[in-house]
C-alpha cells in the first residue's frame, strides 16, 4: 500500500529535480532575452502608439506618432537617403568584392596576403576608419584633394558637398567592410568542383562563358544570402553620417540617425522614435525572415 | 555598416553550422581548378600577363587597404606644421614618435583603453557563461518549456539589431521587475550582449552532436550536471567556444552606437565613443588624433594577427554552411 505512492513520489521528485536543475542553467539566459530582446520588441510596438515623458503616465495617442512622421519632411529624406546609401553600398560593397574575389581566386600566389589585406580594415573599430577618412576628405589639405590637385584634377568638397556627401559615406563604409564579403565569396569559389571547370573547358567554353555558366550558377546561393545580409546591414547605417556629416544634415540623414535624433537629442520624443523604429523593423524584418528561411531550407 | 559589422555575428558567420551535407561533392580545400587552367596560364605570353596582373593587384591592395594605415601611423609622427603643408609628404621629414606618449597623456587614452578592455572582457565572460549554460540546458537537460524558449530565442534572430534601440535603451534605464537603472554601469553592455540568439543556437547545435554515451559515462562516474558540462562538454567544444569568443570580443570592441547611448559619463566611455566625442567637440591636433586612432587599432590588429586563420575560416565556414 505504501510502496506505490512512494515510488511515484520518488519519480515525481526526480522529475522536479531534473527540471529545477535545467532551469537553473537556463534562467540567466532567459532573463537576458526576456529583458533585452523580447520585452523591448513588445515595448517598442506599444511605445509607437504612445506619448511618453517619463514624468506623468504614458498617454495612448493611436496613430498620431505615425501621422507626425509623415508630416515631417525629414522622414522622407531619411528614407530616400537610406535607400541611396543601400543602393550605392550594394554597387560598391556587393558587386565589386565579387569581381575582386573572382580575380584573386585565379592567382596562384599571395593568396594569404590578399585575404589579410582586404580584411584588415574590417578589424579596425569603425570610428577609426571614419575619423581617418575624415582627414582624407578634408577639403583644405586632405589627402584626396592633394592627390586630385596633384593630378591636375578639380578638388572636391567631399562630405561637405551635397552631391558628394553620400558617396563619401559609402566609400568609407565600403573600405571598412568589403573584406567580409570578399572572404565569403572566396570561400564560395573554393567549393566549386573542378569537374565543372574541366567539363566547360572540354566543351570549349571561353573564360567569359565559364563565368556565366559555371561560376555564377554555382555561386547563386551565396550571392543571394550576401545580398539579403548587405541590405539589412546597410539600411542600419549610423556611424558614418553621425560622425562625418552630423545628425542634422538633410543631405545624409538616414533612418537610424533620425531615430537617434527623435529620441536622444532635443525633443526626446521616444514615441516618435519608436514609430520610426517599427517601420524600419518591418522593412528589415522581411529581409531577415527571407534570409533565415533561405538558409534553413538549405539544410 | 555592411554585413561585416561583427557586432551582429548572425550576419557574419551566418546561421549555424549544421551537419547536413550539401548534395554536391564535399568541399575540397583550395579548388584544384579555377576559371583559367594551369596549362592555359603557362602558355607563352600568358605567363607574363599573369605576373603583370598579380603585381598590379597586389599593388592596388597595398595602396587601398594598407596604405591608409601607413598614413595614419606616419601621420602621427609628423610635426603639426608638416601635416598642415598643402603637399603632403610620403615619409615624415622629422620623426616625432613622442606624439604617441603626448596623445596618451593629453587625451587620457589609458583610461578609455582600460574601459574598453574591461567592457570587452566582461562581454566575453558574461556571454560565454550565460549562453553556454542556456545552450547546455536546451540541448541536454531539456526542461519543460525548453522548446518554447528555444523557439522564442530563434525568433529573435530575425530582429534587426538596431531597430530595437529605443525600447532596449528604455529597458536599460529602468530594468523591468528589478527597477534598476543600468546607465553608466558595465552591466548595460554585458547583459544585452548575452541575449545573443546566434550564440545560443550555434552552441546548442554543437552540444547536440556530442555523443550521449560520453555524458552518460560521466553521470555513471558520479559527475553532476555542472561537472559534466565543465569536464566533458566544454573540452570537446573548444572550436565552437573559440568562434563564439572571438566574435564576441571583436563585436564588443567595435561596438559604437550602444555604448554611445548607455555610457553617459565621459569618464566611463569606451575608446570609440571617446574618440568620436573628442573629434567632435574638443580641439585635438591632427598628429595626436592619428596617434589615438593607431592606439585604438592596435589591440584588434594584434588579435587579427594571432587568430587570423580562425577569424577568416570562421567567416568562410559561416558563408558556406549558411
Amino acid at each position: 500500500m505504501t510502496a506505490v505512492p512512494a515510488h511515484r513520489g520518488r519519480r515525481r521528485g526526480a522529475w522536479l529535480r531534473r527540471n529545477l536543475h535545467a532551469w537553473a542553467f537556463l534562467a540567466a539566459g532567459v532573463a537576458c532575452f526576456a529583458l533585452f530582446s523580447w520585452y523591448p520588441l513588445v515595448r517598442g510596438i506599444v511605445l509607437s502608439f504612445q506619448q511618453v515623458n517619463f514624468v506623468t503616465d504614458a498617454v495612448w495617442v493611436g496613430w498620431d506618432n505615425f501621422r507626425a512622421l509623415f508630416d515631417d519632411p525629414l522622414f522622407f529624406t531619411a528614407w530616400a537617403n537610406t535607400l541611396e546609401f543601400t543602393g550605392l553600398a550594394l554597387l560598391f560593397g556587393y558587386a565589386v568584392p565579387f569581381v575582386v574575389a573572382v580575380v584573386i581566386n585565379e592567382f596562384r600566389h599571395l593568396k594569404g596576403f590578399f585575404r589579410i589585406a582586404v580584411y584588415t580594415p574590417v578589424m579596425l573599430p569603425p570610428i577609426v576608419s571614419v575619423l581617418l577618412w575624415q582627414y582624407f576628405y578634408d577639403p583644405g589639405n586632405g589627402l584626396f584633394n592633394s592627390i586630385l590637385t596633384g593630378l591636375g584634377l578639380p578638388a572636391s568638397d567631399w562630405t561637405q558637398s551635397p552631391k558628394m556627401a553620400m558617396i563619401s559615406l559609402v566609400l568609407v563604409s565600403t573600405w571598412a567592410n568589403m573584406g567580409g564579403a570578399t572572404i565569403m565569396y572566396l570561400a564560395g569559389l573554393a567549393t566549386i568542383p573542378s569537374e565543372l571547370y574541366e567539363a566547360a573547358e572540354l566543351d570549349g567554353a571561353s573564360v567569359r562563358q565559364r563565368v556565366r555558366h559555371v561560376v555564377l550558377p554555382q555561386m547563386r546561393f551565396i550571392l543571394l544570402v550576401l545580398l539579403l545580409l548587405q541590405i539589412v546591414a546597410t539600411m542600419q547605417v549610423f556611424i558614418e553620417p553621425y560622425q562625418l556629416t552630423g545628425t542634422t544634415n538633410p543631405d545624409t540623414i538616414t533612418v537610424l540617425v533620425l531615430v537617434y535624433r527623435y529620441a536622444f537629442t532635443v525633443n526626446n520624443d521616444f514615441g516618435l522614435a519608436a514609430a520610426m523604429s517599427v517601420l524600419l523593423f518591418v522593412v528589415l524584418g522581411a529581409f531577415s525572415a527571407a534570409y533565415l528561411r533561405l538558409t534553413r531550407d538549405k539544410d | 555598416m555592411t554585413l561585416t559589422t561583427v557586432r551582429r555575428p548572425a550576419a557574419v558567420t551566418g546561421p549555424p553550422p549544421r551537419r547536413a551535407r550539401r548534395s554536391r561533392p564535399a568541399r575540397r580545400e583550395p579548388a584544384a581548378r579555377t576559371l583559367i587552367s594551369e596549362a592555359d596560364l603557362n602558355r607563352g605570353h600568358r605567363r607574363v600577363l599573369y605576373w603583370a596582373a598579380l603585381t598590379a593587384m597586389a599593388a592596388l591592395f597595398l595602396l587601398i587597404f594598407l596604405f591608409p594605415l601607413y598614413w595614419m601611423i606616419t601621420g602621427a609622427m609628423k610635426a603639426p606644421a608638416e601635416l598642415a603643408e598643402p603637399v603632403p609628404t610620403l615619409v615624415p621629414r622629422a620623426w616625432h614618435p613622442e606624439t604617441f606618449a603626448v596623445a596618451w597623456e593629453r587625451l587620457d587614452l589609458g583610461r578609455f583603453l582600460l574601459n574598453t578592455a574591461f567592457y570587452t572582457a566582461g562581454v566575453w565572460l558574461v556571454t560565454l557563461v550565460v549562453d553556454v549554460a542556456a545552450a547546455y540546458a536546451l540541448s541536454r537537460l531539456r526542461p519543460v518549456l525548453g522548446k518554447l524558449v528555444l523557439g522564442l530565442i530563434l525568433a529573435s534572430l530575425m530582429l534587426p539589431a538596431d531597430a530595437l534601440l529605443v525600447p532596449k535603451y528604455l529597458a536599460v534605464v529602468d530594468v523591468p521587475i528589478f527597477g534598476v537603472n543600468l546607465v553608466d554601469s558595465p552591466w548595460a553592455l554585458w547583459l544585452p550582449a548575452a541575449a545573443n540568439a546566434f550564440n545560443v543556437y550555434v552552441l546548442k547545435r554543437f552540444f547536440d552532436r556530442i555523443p550521449g554515451e560520453l555524458l552518460e559515462a560521466a553521470a555513471i562516474d558520479g559527475a553532476g550536471r555542472l561537472r559534466t558540462l565543465w569536464s566533458v562538454v566544454l573540452p570537446l567544444s573548444r572550436p565552437v567556444l573559440a568562434v563564439v569568443s572571438i566574435f564576441a570580443i571583436i563585436g564588443s570592441w567595435k561596438d559604437f552606437l550602444w555604448p554611445l547611448l548607455v555610457l553617459r559619463d565621459p569618464q566611463a566611455q569606451t575608446l570609440s565613443v571617446a574618440l568620436s566625442r573628442l573629434a567632435m567637440t574638443g580641439y585635438v591636433p591632427q598628429n595626436e588624433m592619428f596617434a589615438a586612432l593607431a592606439i585604438a587599432s592596435v589591440p584588434m590588429i594584434v588579435i587579427f594577427m594571432i587568430f587570423q586563420r580562425g577569424i577568416l575560416n570562421g567567416l568562410s565556414a559561416g558563408a558556406l554552411k549558411g
